[in-house]
C-alpha cells in the first residue's frame, strides 16, 4: 500500500502525498485549478487571505463521507484519502468568487489605463473572468498619498489588495523585518515604518510578488505597456543571486529586468536589485531567447523576434540554436 | 430564589480582599483539587457538569480540555479571556470587578487540570481598573501560596501573569488574542491547526472565556452531577446576562438556564419590564453579533412555545425564526428604536473592528456601514435593501474568523424581520430623521451653538 492520498477535484482524480493542499492537488491535475490571489507558493505562510481560492469539499475523506460545512480556502486546505472537491463545478463556489471579486475591486481605484501592471495584473485578469460589467458599488473609495519606498520601489497603497505578499517576502528574503502592516481593516496599510526605506539586495522582489499594481519598478515607470514590450529569458553569472531574469525588451533596448514566473505566476528563483535595477545594457546578459508564455495572455499578442542585436550583444549561442 | 453559582457573595462586604473571600469559602476548590483529585478526575468532572464556553459559541468545556494535546513534551497552557468586547455584553467586566478572586481560583483549578504551569488573563485594555485589580488579587494568591512554587505543598507550580490587550474587538477572537499575546499583530490564525495542538508559541493550549473558568471552583466543590442538575437539558448551570437597553433595570443577572425569556424581561427579580411603561419591540439576546428578534419571536417561538433563556431554545427556528444564546448580551428595544439606526450603529462597529486580513469582511463590513448610513440618512434606495442582504451573503461563511459572520447577521435578521422599516426609511426619509431629531434620541445628536 502506498501512502498516498486519492483526491478528486472536478470529477477528476489524482493521487498526492501527505501534506499536499487542495491547490497544490489541483495545480498538478492541471484544467481549471482554483485562483490565487495571496497564496504563493514559494513564500511560507502565504495564503488564506484573500478568499478567492474557495472550494466546497462535498466528501470530507474515505472514513468521513461527509461534507465540510463551509467552503474552504483550497490553498492551505489539506487533502485527505478519498476527498471530493469542487471547484469549477460547483455554483456555490463560483458565486462566492464572484463575490470576493466583487470585494477585491470596490476599493480599487480602477486605474488600469495609467497602471503599470496592467496586462499582468492578477486582479484584471481574474475580474475579466469572474467581474460583474457594472460596479453595484457606489460609495467612495479608500485613497493613499503614493509613498517611495527606497530608490527603487514606489508602493502605491490605493491599489493594494492587501494580499501580505510582499510582507511575507520581505521577512523572508532579507532577513530584516522592514516592513508590516499598518492599522485595521480597511484602511490597513502596507506600512515602512515612517516611509523608512527597505534597504536590502532583495527588495526589489516585492514588486514581482505584488498581484497588482500597488508595488512598482520606479525605474520602469510609465515607459511602456507591457504587452508592446517583448520578454527574453537571459542570464549573467551574479555572486548574489541566481542571476536568471526576463529582460523586457523595446527594440534592442532593456527597460525592465523581472525576475522569472513559473506556470502558476510565482518567482521561485528571486534576485537582486543589482541584477533588476542595475543591469539595463543588453551587454550585461547572455540572451537564451524569446520568453515562453501562456500564448492567451495580453502579453502573448505580439509575435516574437529576437532583438536585433548590436554586436556588442552577447547572445549566447547555445540558447538560441536549441 | 434561583441557584448562584458565580454571583452567591456578591453582597458580602470586601469579598474583593483575599480574607473575606476564604472566610467564604473561597480557594476550598484550589486545595480540594490539588490535593484531592487528579488532573483527570477534574476534567472528568467538568465534562460530567455539561458547563458550556460562556465566550459566544457555547463549546462543551470538558471537551475542549480533553482535546488538548497532552502527548506532546511542549509546554501546555490555559489563556484566559477578558477581552469582553462585544457590544451589549459587560458580564465578565461585572465578575472580574466585583469578585476578582473567583476568576483567580478558577485559572489555578483549570491550570492543574490541564497540566499548565504558565497561565494568562488577556484583559481588554480599556479595563485599567479590572488590570488593576486582578493584579492585587493575583498578589494576594502568591503570598497565600496558592501560586508559585510547589502549591500548597502538592507538588503543583503554576505562574500566572495578567496582559492587557490593546483594546481591539478582533484580539477577543482566540487566535487572534494569542498573536497579540505573542507581541505580534491581532490576526486571526487560520485554523487547522486548533489551538489545542498549536496554540501559544506552538504550544497545546486552551482558550476559555473568564465566565466559563469562574464556573470551575464551584464544579469542584460539588462535583459535576450536581452542575448538571441545574438548568435546562444541554445548558446546565447558571449564565450571566447583561441586560440593557431601555428596560427599568439595566444591569448583570445570573439566571439558571432555562428561565423564560419573557420572565426575564419582566419580573422584577430582572429586568422589571420596558421602562416608562412602554412596548417592547424586539431584543438581540447574546450580543451584538446575534440575530435580532421581533418581540412575537423572542417571547414565543415559531411554534408557539415559550421562549427560554437556552441555547437550544433561543437557537429554536435557526435564523429564520431564531437567534442565539451567544455571549449573553441581552438588548432590549422598546417601540420607539429605530432599527436601521441601530443596525447602521452595529455596522460601523464591525467596520471598524475588522482586523482587514479577508477580503470579504475587509471590504464587506464597510460597504455595509455605508449603504446603510446613507438609509439612515435619507438617501436610501430600494434596491439598496437587497444589496445588503447579498452582500452580507457574501461575508457569511467565507472568512477566516467569525467576526465576518459576526458582521453579517445583525443585516441579514434586521431585514428580514423589520423590512418595512427599511423601505419607509426609503420611502419616507424626511419623518425618520425628524424621529431622531425629536425624543428619545434627541440626546445623541450634537446641538450646535450658533
Ligand atoms: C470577533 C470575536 C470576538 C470575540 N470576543 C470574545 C471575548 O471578548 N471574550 C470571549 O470570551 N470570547 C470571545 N470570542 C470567542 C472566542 O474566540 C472563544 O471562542 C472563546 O474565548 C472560547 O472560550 P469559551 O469556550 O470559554 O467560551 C470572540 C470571538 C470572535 C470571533
Ligand atoms: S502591496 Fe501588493 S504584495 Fe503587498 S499586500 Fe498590497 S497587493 Fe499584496
Ligand atoms: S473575518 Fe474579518 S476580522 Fe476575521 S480574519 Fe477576516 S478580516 Fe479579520
Ligand atoms: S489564494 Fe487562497 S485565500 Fe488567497
Amino acid at each position: 500500500m502506498s501512502d498516498l492520498l486519492k483526491v478528486t477535484i472536478d470529477g477528476k482524480s489524482i493521487e498526492v502525498p501527505p501534506g499536499t493542499t487542495i491547490m497544490q492537488a489541483a495545480r498538478q491535475l492541471g484544467g481549471k485549478y482554483p485562483p490565487a490571489m495571496c497564496y504563493y507558493e514559494p513564500l511560507k505562510n502565504t495564503g488564506g487571505k484573500c478568499r478567492v481560492c474557495l472550494v466546497k469539499v462535498a466528501q470530507t475523506s474515505e472514513a468521513n463521507p461527509r461534507p465540510m460545512p463551509k467552503l474552504v480556502a483550497s490553498c492551505i486546505t489539506r487533502v485527505e484519502h478519498g476527498m471530493v472537491v469542487e471547484n469549477e463545478t460547483s455554483p456555490e463556489v463560483l458565486d462566492a468568487r464572484n463575490g470576493v471579486v466583487e470585494f477585491l475591486l470596490i476599493n480599487h481605484p480602477l486605474d488600469c489605463p495609467v497602471c503599470d501592471q496592467a496586462g499582468e495584473c492578477d486582479l484584471q485578469n481574474l475580474s475579466y473572468e469572474h467581474g460583474h460589467e457594472q460596479t453595484r458599488y457606489e460609495e467612495g473609495r479608500r485613497e493613499f498619498e503614493r509613498i517611495d519606498i527606497g530608490p527603487y520601489v514606489q508602493l502605491h497603497m490605493t491599489r493594494c489588495i492587501l494580499c501580505y505578499r510582499c510582507v511575507y517576502a520581505a521577512d523572508q528574503l532579507t532577513g530584516q523585518r522592514v516592513h508590516g502592516v499598518l492599522n485595521r481593516g480597511d484602511v490597513s496599510e502596507i506600512g515602512t515604518y515612517i516611509q523608512q526605506s527597505i534597504e536590502n539586495e532583495f527588495s526589489g522582489n516585492i514588486i514581482d510578488v505584488c498581484p497588482v499594481g500597488a508595488l512598482t519598478d520606479k525605474t520602469y515607470r510609465f515607459k511602456q505597456r507591457v504587452w508592446f514590450s517583448k520578454p527574453f529569458d537571459a542570464h549573467r553569472d551574479c555572486d548574489k543571486c541566481c542571476g536568471k531574469v526576463v529582460l523586457w525588451m523595446k527594440g534592442d533596448a532593456i527597460i525592465r529586468v523581472t525576475a522569472r514566473k513559473n506556470e502558476f505566476g510565482e518567482v521561485t528563483d528571486f534576485i537582486c536589485n543589482d541584477c533588476r535595477f542595475e543591469h539595463k545594457q543588453a551587454s550585461d546578459w547572455s540572451i537564451e531567447g524569446p520568453r515562453d508564455i501562456i500564448p492567451e495572455s495580453v502579453i502573448g499578442a505580439n509575435k516574437y523576434e529576437l532583438p536585433v542585436v548590436s554586436p556588442a550583444v552577447n547572445v549566447d549561442a547555445k540558447f538560441v540554436s536549441e | 430564589m434561583a441557584t448562584k453559582i458565580l454571583l452567591e457573595n456578591l453582597a458580602v462586604e470586601g469579598i474583593r480582599a483575599i480574607d473575606t473571600y476564604m472566610a467564604n469559602g473561597g480557594y476550598r476548590a484550589v486545595s480540594k483539587a490539588l490535593k484531592e483529585m487528579s488532573p483527570d478526575q477534574l476534567v472528568e468532572e467538568v465534562k460530567a457538569s455539561g458547563l458550556r464556553g460562556r465566550g459566544g459559541a457555547g463549546f462543551p468545556t470538558g471537551m475542549k480540555w480533553s482535546f488538548l494535546d497532552k502527548k506532546s513534551d511542549k509546554p501546555r497552557y490555559l489563556v484566559c479571556n477578558a477581552d469582553e468586547s462585544e457590544p451589549g455584553t459587560f458580564k465578565d467586566r461585572y465578575l472580574m470587578e466585583r469578585i476578582p478572586h473567583l476568576l483567580i481560583e478558577g485559572m489555578i483549578t483549570a491550570s492543574y487540570a490541564l497540566g499548565a504551569n504558565t497561565s494568562y488573563i488577556y484583559v481588554r485594555g480599556e479595563m485599567m481598573s479590572v488590570i488593576r485589580l486582578l493584579e492585587r488579587a493575583i498578589a494576594e494568591a502568591y503570598a497565600k501560596g496558592f501560586l508559585g512554587k510547589n502549591i500548597l505543598g502538592s507538588g503543583y507550580d503554576l505562574e500566572l501573569y495578567v496582559q492587557p490587550g490593546g483594546g481591539a474587538y478582533i484580539c477577543g477572537e482566540e487566535t487572534a488574542l494569542l498573536e497579540s499575546l505573542e507581541g505580534k499583530r491581532g490576526n486571526p490564525r487560520n485554523k487547522p491547526p486548533f489551538p489545542a495542538v498549536s496554540g501559544l508559541y506552538g504550544c497545546p493550549t486552551v482558550i476559555n472565556n473568564v465566565e466559563t473558568i469562574a464556573s470551575v471552583p464551584w464544579i469542584v466543590n460539588n462535583g459535576g452531577a450536581a452542575y448538571a442538575s441545574i438548568g435546562l437539558g444541554k445548558s446546565t448551570g447558571t449564565k450571566l446576562i447583561s441586560a440593557c437597553g431601555n428596560i427599568r433595570q439595566p444591569g448583570v443577572y445570573e439566571i439558571e438556564l432555562g428561565l423564560p425569556v419573557e420572565e426575564f424581561i419582566y419580573s422584577d427579580a430582572y429586568c422589571g419590564g420596558i421602562a416608562e411603561g412602554r412596548e417592547l419591540k424586539a431584543v438581540v439576546p447574546g450580543g451584538s453579533s446575534v440575530p435580532i428578534l421581533p418581540k412575537e419571536l423572542i417571547l414565543k417561538t415559531a411554534a408557539g412555545e415559550p421562549r427560554l433563556m437556552s441555547y437550544e431554545s433561543l437557537a429554536d427556528g435557526g435564523f429564520v425564526s431564531g437567534s442565539m444564546l451567544g455571549s449573553g448580551g441581552f438588548i432590549v428595544f422598546d417601540e420607539r428604536a429605530c432599527i436601521v439606526r441601530n443596525l447602521w450603529n452595529f455596522t460601523r462597529f464591525y467596520h471598524h473592528e475588522s482586523c482587514g486580513q479577508c477580503s470579504p469582511c475587509r471590504e464587506g463590513t464597510g460597504w455595509m456601514e455605508k449603504v446603510l448610513h446613507r438609509i439612515e440618512h435619507g438617501h436610501g434606495k430600494m434596491s439598496d435593501i437587497d444589496l445588503l442582504v447579498d452582500v452580507a451573503k457574501h461575508i457569511e461563511g467565507k472568512t477566516i474568523c467569525p467576526l465576518g459572520d459576526a458582521a453579517a447577521w445583525p443585516v441579514g435578521s434586521a431585514i428580514r424581520h423589520f423590512r418595512d422599516e427599511f423601505e419607509a426609511h426609503v420611502k419616507h426619509p424626511d419623518s425618520c430623521l425628524a424621529k431622531h431629531l425629536h425624543g428619545a434620541y434627541a440626546h445623541a445628536v450634537p446641538i450646535m451653538e450658533p
